[in-house]
């Protein structure tokens, strides 16, 4: 086992590095370099981490990494950190995004601050996925919210007050559920034990309780996992917030924070409660389903790109919970290479409709835009490949998560994965269709094409989804052996029922 | 042979990427040629490796290039399989993207995007190469999805035209359709078999339940009946002729289109399983054969015909696949796509002499001009009207005679198309190279010039081959020829003593009949006229209305219902509710907003001042 050292250094960088931006934001840039120095380290990091960890450690299951510190016994808290192939992919993709969304979506108003905000939401977001103890998930999911609704409330676009209270109401309410279903589920635990009050995770998986207990407690987990990702019908609050927030803040809420919603799903509400499968199941999955069609209808109509991308997330948020609700390995392998993928698709598309705005100014209409294929052909080629991308055309990274997800479902649930095969079809009827209104057709005004810096800021984006959708093998090998872990735990009492 | 095979699919891709990478620096003359030789290359390694199939023993050979996707149960190597069937496809996508890549330098010349475009084609034959030599479903479908975004950006080359971009979604989308048909085929046998790859589902077809098989059939069916627009999808080709002619005959007439036909074909051992399955695949085929014939009848733009008149050839093709004649679908698909391809590229070649105009009722009297695509034409027009002894009368009698052995109804249908064939394609041939010279205005009174010899060349080579194609299947060597070679592919369908020699020579008599009937009539009506409403019908003219019946039934519900959700779902009915439930918290935190300081900032604080003492806890601890 590799030493915890290694994952308290990812969560503590991004914190040091908040501080040092803050603090040196008086001179100009130097806080905007600062920022892309800690985001570029922590993404090494990040892969060094990726390269080390090792799934087969004896005694631990697939987690490497571990190490727990009780902070404050009476209460339960501890510091718990843990890292298996799930966890894993995440926290690549939080380094990932971003050092990608500072360095192509840069915001010069009071740099400093949003820096270090961008910073901390980094270094909270890291925890939420390291921790392996609820509590301590808990907290760090809610510490989240604060940078979250600050860098929108301060940077976003006209209406940034009214959005980023709405997501800040719909996350909060939702995580009170998830409050209350944890202290129940921890006290539940001492109860049997006699021992100490703990919220340790592999602790906590071992909790006896009925079927009824089970299904009431992921029903609080999933109110609050469900407002994150969103999944229907709780999404309300995200084509509000997606539009208003400014580029970045776009990018950290969609292609990140959505995955702590899906991930707590997967790790938490199916992972604790495994006895509440057979209840819930029917149930989630036709929230997913419906999710994938009526994200993908709505977003045929909205003029507005970020909403666009709001709702086509829906859609793909519906096809992650489909894959993590179905029980089947396959369906969850790629639902949790979904997660990545998506976060990386969804960076691409709100970077290249934050170079759309610098160009025409924020609030982007579908409708006032056209042909800027001709003056913009570099930009117009990265838009369809991140658009390919998302419509799942096979050899980019969007189609192996699809598939395998659709593939796995059908096999357990085949009328669901059915319907969610149309929102394949749906998929490109409302992507084309935004391409062909803003990129064909004519256009008199002379559209700078990409820059170099705009050019740079996509070359990640673009090579993992390019080779990602070519040899996934190495990210898949290393998520299979985890999802076997949690099936292997869920499954027997999702069958003995 | 596995370095026959991998080099054959990654020339393409080569001269993609060396475009791709150079194209900046290189001219005209270099990225044609570029593109040209690694897809003439790819067409020579096919000879080669069609000859080296012939001395194996085998004949199926397996090359495994690495494992793409293996997760639990599912594994899904990147491999291809060398068997005659793909073998024989290969031969012909190759040969045909060959010579249409030499014409393309001709026609596409001087064109705002010429690099982007022969890129473009690259990776077509790439894509199509993966479609044809996978070893597996999966991919075969990255082929199928692979070629369905060249012809999306292909179609609408000219983006900056609406109708052409218009006209690429919508070839992509209906083909998308089409692809959920594919997808779930793969689902049922993933399910039910725990294998994608073809040997290994043909060994274990058997022990599929006869429910599943028809299911499985019908899924492809409609795979093909998106990739191959046939009833009901079949509505996105004549739109597709937006795109430039070369691709028009390479992508929407000899290859890609008939991809679906090749998958029916490849699954044939699982098509074996049903039989309602297969009735359904011949009554699609005939149907979708006769209803674009009537069709093309009535089009005035010379590119819509040839579109329909593909639509409705491929109905053949899949008649025959339901009829259980494996061979004759594959047979009339070579001969197709040689004097397809030939017929689009002469009508290109007299679009390029008239600047682009495609009305034919502003053509006439070109035979005089044009020397050279006069007589190629010529060719073309004989071997689809079905005239002994060209390709096409040889090709779509071995279809017509299988098919009256398997049900005379369905024959009828086909011998009733081939008359309407050989009508629609004389109307076309005598509008353009006939009668009185209507295009004068066109070109300011001068007269229009043959092309260039990269476009003229491809012409000879594919009129010959359109003369001398119904050699690779004639009836009295049936197998001694194609048929022979493809043969132990095919699944085992059970079928009665084949028609006698008797039948034979009568049945063929009756195509002749029929071409000279539709050709009779076409020169009687068309030979004094240019337009005519009472042989141009309105009905078929929009295409029996069939565009219409979908924005009523389809569209226009699917936008009533994403108003509702935008303007009362999303707003009063999710947003009320949650509002509702959530309401108390609501009322208190906007109540709290205006207190000036307010609660997110102080709840922001707390809860920084709280992680940073834990976080400073931490490091003393764990330092």
């Amino acid at each position: 086992m590799h030493s915890s050292l290694w994952l308290s250094l990812l969560l503590i960088l991004p914190l040091l590095g908040a501080a040092l931006a803050g603090l040196v934001r008086a001179r100009a840039n130097a806080s905007y370099r600062v920022g892309v120095a800690v985001a570029s380290l922590e993404t090494v990091l990040a892969l060094v981490v990726a390269v080390l960890y090792r799934s087969n450690v004896p005694g631990a299951g697939t987690f490497d990494f571990m190490g727990r510190w009780v902070l404050a016994a009476p209460f339960g808290l501890a510091y718990d950190v843990a890292l298996d192939g799930i966890s894993l992919l995440m926290v690549v993709l939080t380094a990932l995004v971003v050092l990608v969304a500072l360095f192509g979506a840069r915001d010069t108003r009071r740099e400093g601050a949003f820096v270090a905000w961008l910073l901390l939401l980094t270094s909270f977001t890291m925890g939420s996925f390291l921790a392996h103890d609820l509590l301590e998930f808990f907290i760090f999911f809610e510490l989240t919210l604060v940078p979250a609704y600050f860098i929108v409330s301060q940077w976003g676009a006209a209406q940034r007050a009214r959005a980023a209270l709405k997501f800040f109401v719909f996350t909060f309410t939702g995580s009170a559920f998830l409050f209350v279903g944890l202290l129940y589920l921890g006290l539940a635990h001492q109860h049997q034990t006699g021992g100490a009050l703990t919220f340790s995770y592999s602790a906590l998986q071992s909790t006896a309780m009925s079927s009824s207990t089970a299904t009431w407690l992921f029903v609080a987990f999933a109110i609050a996992f469900a407002v994150k990702s969103p999944i229907w019908p709780l999404h309300t609050w995200s084509p509000l917030a997606y539009a208003e927030a400014p580029t970045a803040g776009s990018i950290e809420l969609s292609a990140l924070l959505a995955k702590l919603g899906s991930y707590g799903l997967l790790r938490f509400a199916v992972g604790l409660l495994p006895l509440a499968q057979v209840h819930v199941r029917p149930v989630m999955l036709t929230l997913a389903v419906i999710g994938i069609v009526y994200g993908s209808a709505l977003a045929t109509t909205t003029p507005d790109l970020k909403r666009l991308v709001a709702y086509s997330s829906l859609a793909q948020m519906g096809f992650i919970t489909l894959g993590v609700m179905t029980g089947s390995k396959i369906a969850m392998v790629g639902a949790v290479l979904l997660m990545f993928n998506h976060g990386v698709i969804t960076a691409g598309f709100f970077l290249i409709i934050g170079f759309m705005e610098r160009r025409r100014g924020v609030g982007v209409s579908i409708r006032d835009l056209s042909g800027w294929q001709g003056p913009a052909p570099v930009l117009a080629g990265l838009f369809t490949v991140v658009m390919m991308a998302s419509i799942g055309l096979p050899g980019l990274s969007g189609f192996v998560s699809e598939y395998l997800i659709l593939i796995g479902a059908f096999a357990t649930h085949a009328w669901w994965a059915v319907v969610g095969a149309l929102g394949v079809v749906l998929a490109a009827l409302y992507l084309l269709w935004a391409y062909q209104r803003v990129f064909h057709g004519r256009t008199s005004e002379p559209i700078e094409d990409a820059t170099t810096s705009e050019r740079w800021a996509l070359v990640p984006i673009v090579a993992l989804i390019v080779v990602l959708g070519v040899f996934p093998r190495p990210v898949l090998d290393r998520i299979s052996p985890s999802v076997q872990q949690v099936i292997e735990h869920v499954a027997p009492a999702g069958v003995s029922k | 042979m596995a370095h026959l095979a991998t080099l054959i699919l990654l020339l393409p891709l080569a001269g993609f990427l060396f475009v791709l990478v150079n194209g900046k620096r290189m001219g005209e003359r270099a990225v044609g040629a570029v593109a040209t030789g690694a897809v003439g290359l790819s067409f020579a390694l096919s000879v080669a490796a069609f000859f080296s199939l012939l001395g194996d023993s085998s004949r199926e050979v397996t090359v495994h290039l690495f494992t793409w996707i293996s997760v639990g149960t599912l594994h899904v190597p990147a491999a291809l399989l060398m068997d005659p069937l793909s073998i024989t496809m290969s031969l012909f996508v190759t040969g045909i993207s060959a010579l249409i890549h030499l014409y393309s330098i001709g026609y596409m010349h001087g064109e705002r995007d010429f690099r982007k475009f022969f890129l473009y084609l690259n990776l077509f034959v790439f894509s199509m190469l993966t479609l044809v030599l996978a070893n597996n479903l999966v991919l075969t479908f990255v082929g199928w999805e692979g070629v369905g975004v060249c012809s999306y950006w292909l179609v609408s080359y000219y983006f900056d035209r609406d109708s052409a971009a218009s006209a690429g979604k919508k070839a992509f989308i209906y083909n998308r359709v089409g692809d959920v048909g594919l997808l779930v085929a793969m689902f049922l046998l993933f399910s039910h078999l725990h294998t994608l790859s073809y040997l290994s589902v043909f060994a274990g077809a058997g022990h599929l339940d006869p429910t599943v098989a028809t299911l499985v059939v019908l899924a492809l069916l409609l795979a093909a009946t998106g990739k191959s627009a046939q009833i009901p999808l079949f509505n996105w080709l004549p739109d597709a002729m937006e795109g430039p002619t070369p691709v028009s005959a390479l992508i929407h007439a000899a290859t890609m289109v008939t991809a679906g036909v090749y998958l029916l074909v490849r699954m044939s051992p699982v098509l074996a399983l049903s039989s309602s399955g297969r009735a359904t695949i011949a009554t699609i085929g005939a149907l979708t054969a006769f209803v674009a014939a009537t069709i093309a009848t009535s089009q005035r733009d010379i590119k819509k015909v040839l579109a329909f008149s593909t639509v409705s050839q491929i109905g053949y093709m899949v008649l025959a696949v339901g009829a259980g004649a494996y061979s004759a679908a594959i047979f009339l698909m070579v001969s197709h796509a040689f004097f397809k391809a030939l017929l689009f590229l002469g009508s290109g070649s007299v679009i390029h002499s008239l600047h682009g105009e495609q009305d034919m009722r502003k053509m006439g009297g070109l035979s005089k001009y044009l020397p050279l695509t006069f007589p190629t034409f010529l060719i073309g027009w004989l071997t689809i009207s079905g005239v002994p002894p060209f390709a096409g009368f040889w090709a779509k009698g071995d279809v017509l005679t299988n098919a009256y052995g398997y049900s005379k109804l369905l024959w009828v249908l086909g011998v009733l198309t081939a008359v309407l064939t050989a009508y629609y394609m004389s109307r076309l041939f005598v509008l353009t190279f006939r009668g009185t010279e209507r295009f004068r205005e066109l070109t300011h009174g001068a007269e229009p010039h043959e092309s260039p010899w990269v476009m003229t060349l491809p012409l000879v080579v594919l009129a010959a081959l359109s003369v001398l194609g119904g050699g690779l299947d004639l009836p009295w060597v049936h197998h001694a020829s194609l048929a022979g070679f493809l043969g132990p592919t095919f699944g085992y369908v059970a079928s009665g003593p084949g028609p006698t020699t008797a039948t034979q020579y009568a049945l063929g008599t009756v195509d002749v009949i029929a071409a000279l009937l539709g050709l009779a009539a076409a020169f009687a009506v068309w030979r004094s006229r240019s337009e005519d409403p009472r042989f141009e019908r309105r009905f078929l003219e929009r295409v029996w209305f069939w565009d219409d019946a979908y924005d009523a039934v389809i569209a226009t519900p699917l936008r009533a219902g994403t108003e509702v959700a935008t303007t009362l779902i999303e707003p009063r009915v999710i947003d009320g509710a949650v509002s509702g439930l959530a309401g108390g918290v609501r009322r208190s935190a906007e109540g709290l907003r205006k207190v000036q300081s307010g609660f997110v900032r102080h709840y922001a604080l707390a809860m920084v001042l709280g992680v940073s003492v834990i976080v400073v806890y931490l490091v003393a601890r764990v330092g």
